[in-house]
């Protein structure tokens, strides 16, 4: 192939980036692949071809349980996190007309300190003497603490939530902005009331915000292991503690590849799905 | 609508708005209360002022040794993945290439890859090679998902970039390199200097590559994790998350203002949308 001056310029300059993807990221992943086909034979790996990996990993109750409860867990996360999110990208976009940058400065905060120790302070908001307990034994609104609240799904929901809040804001916030204001005024000339209008006008020109949010945190949430582990308690944890095991003390790297390759298909079949649909609502609508 | 219900509709939102921030603050407040209060347990009710954590993290060996590799990681990270960054973004920008698209969606891919999985496959290609692991796997682990980053900011300073300014410098007999050094490097350096402060904060915090792919050296979140198991030791680390919140603040700040002058200077209308 023939190319001209200005692509072979572009090419070269972009190659020393690519080149470093190649070599740390597509190689590896597909090393993972490749890793998850072969078998651990005590201290050293057996190269043979085999599918008993993927075999136990669907098969196994407990890597079952672990995998549907992640994909559980991160679904709710996504729903709880994007439908949060976006009566504030709402609010930031159609109201806040002075200092929208410092608005959204301040969202973005939050997710710049420590991720551990947020995590680990939502332990502390959370638990049996924690924050939020104390707080209502002292206005007198419960008399026990609250245990439903630290160590289950319940926890890692909110913390994940929580985590990836300014994730779901902003691409939000990125689709309302650009929605042109006329159709909107449109749409009241001809009669729609404040409710159809935002149903038949905004939310589907958001439509591309809310599906980018969608899967900005569906996917990562799929593979966080430190909130599970810090407020998860036993019936919280999900796969990536196991993949944490398996690459770590139970020393089986290739079943922890297989569970990690199984959980990546799954996430991005659902991806796809939720894509297609949400491209689909979108677009009947336009 | 009946501008009255619009204006309730708008006070609902706000308290909305206030309560979200409420949510979003809560943890971050936590943090300084907890590093100076006198008790030993992380709960209610506070018990007296003190700023005993503080002194005890400035006797521990360990904890410094964390720093010292954090930062060498954090630097050495914001370096590489900048210049890699500023490639891939200059190309996106000034150049039209085949496969152009596929090429810088695959570069952005660590973004919304989970980092476990990231962490996993360059753990099993160092298993497979034979390598160490040691603060540089770490290193490669970060520049990997900090590019990203750094190629959304560099990509805006260098759209906002005017060709005539280029095609000018090469008219007066500048060269390459010399359009480079004079017109586009001074244009785009606090977009640069964004991006060097984004990729150090994001690299001083990144945990779960760190911990994957560390050997025998801790980061400081490697090691703020071996601290969290023992109860004695948490109202040092708070006071040591209160130090980390500050000066990430402090950061943030300077890359928001290098940000928006990158882009006074351009004349381009300052985007909303910061960081990401």
């Amino acid at each position: 192939m023939i190319l001209n001056r200005e692509a072979r310029q572009g090419l070269t300059l972009i190659s020393p980036t690519l080149v470093y993807a190649l070599l740390l990221l597509a190689a590896p992943l597909l090393t993972v692949v490749t890793f998850s086909f072969w078998t651990q034979d005590y201290l050293d790996i057996d190269t043979t071809i085999t599918l008993n990996n993927y075999r136990e990993a669907w098969t196994q109750p407990i890597y079952r349980t672990l995998i549907f409860r992640s994909l559980w867990v991160s679904l709710v996360v996504t729903l709880v996190t994007v439908i949060l999110a976006f009566p504030i990208a709402y609010y930031l976009s159609f109201h806040v007309t002075r200092r929208k940058a410092l608005w959204l400065f301040l969202i973005t905060i939050p997710f710049w300190t420590s991720y551990l120790l947020r995590v680990f302070l939502w332990k502390v908001i959370l638990g049996y003497n924690g924050v939020l307990n104390s707080a209502l034994t002292g206005l007198g609104i419960i008399d026990e603490p609250l245990t439903f609240l630290l160590y289950n799904v319940n926890a890692v929901v909110i913390t994940l939530a929580h985590a990836w809040a300014p994730f779901a804001i902003l691409p939000i916030f990125v689709a309302l902005e650009k929605i042109d204001r006329s159709l909107l005024e449109a749409a009241e000339d001809l009669g729609d009331g404040a409710v159809r209008r935002f149903f038949r006008v905004t939310l589907p020109l958001a439509m591309p915000g809310v599906i980018a949010s969608t899967l900005i945190v569906l996917i990562p949430t799929v593979g966080d292991f430190v909130t599970p582990r810090l407020v998860g308690g036993t019936d919280g944890l999900m796969i990536s503690n196991m993949i944490q095991i398996q690459f770590g003390k139970a020393n089986n790297a290739p079943l922890g590849a297989a569970l990690a390759v199984s959980s990546m298909v799954i996430v991005s079949s659902i991806s796809l799905v939720i894509f297609l649909v949400g491209k689909k609502f979108g677009g009947r609508v336009q | 609508m009946r501008p009255g219900r619009a204006k309730k509709l708008w006070n609902w939102l706000a308290v909305y708005a206030f309560l979200y921030m409420v949510f979003l603050y809560a943890p971050v407040i936590l943090l300084p209360l907890f590093a100076f209060n006198e008790s030993t347990i992380i709960a209610f009710p506070l018990s007296g002022f003190t700023t005993e954590w503080f002194t005890v993290l400035v006797n521990n060996d360990a904890l410094a040794q964390s720093v010292e590799n954090s930062l060498f990681v954090a630097i050495t990270t914001a370096l590489v993945s900048t210049l890699l960054g500023a490639c891939a973004a200059r190309a996106a920008a000034r150049y039209r290439f085949p496969g152009q698209k596929g090429v810088i969606g695959f570069i952005m891919l660590p973004l919304v890859l989970p980092e476990i999985i990231v962490a996993v496959a360059l753990l099993v290609v160092l298993m497979q090679l034979g390598f160490s692991l040691s603060l540089w796997t770490v290193i490669a682990g970060h520049i990997l998902i900090c590019m990203p980053y750094s190629i959304a900011i560099l990509s805006s300073a260098f759209q906002g970039l005017d060709r005539n300014l280029e095609e000018a410098s090469f008219d007066l007999g500048e060269t390459n390199w010399g359009t480079f050094k004079r017109v586009i490097f001074p244009l785009v350096l606090p977009g640069v200097i964004s991006s060097l402060l984004i990729t150090f904060t994001i690299s001083l915090d990144e945990f779960i590559i760190a911990f994957f792919l560390t050997g025998t050296d801790a980061t400081l979140p490697v090691y703020i994790w071996s601290q969290l198991r023992f109860p004695s030791k948490l109202p040092s680390i708070m006071a040591l998350g209160t130090i980390l919140l500050v000066l990430s603040i402090i950061l943030l700040i300077l890359a928001e203002w290098f940000r928006q002058r990158s882009a006074k200077r351009q004349g381009v209308e300052v985007a909303a949308g910061g960081f990401i």
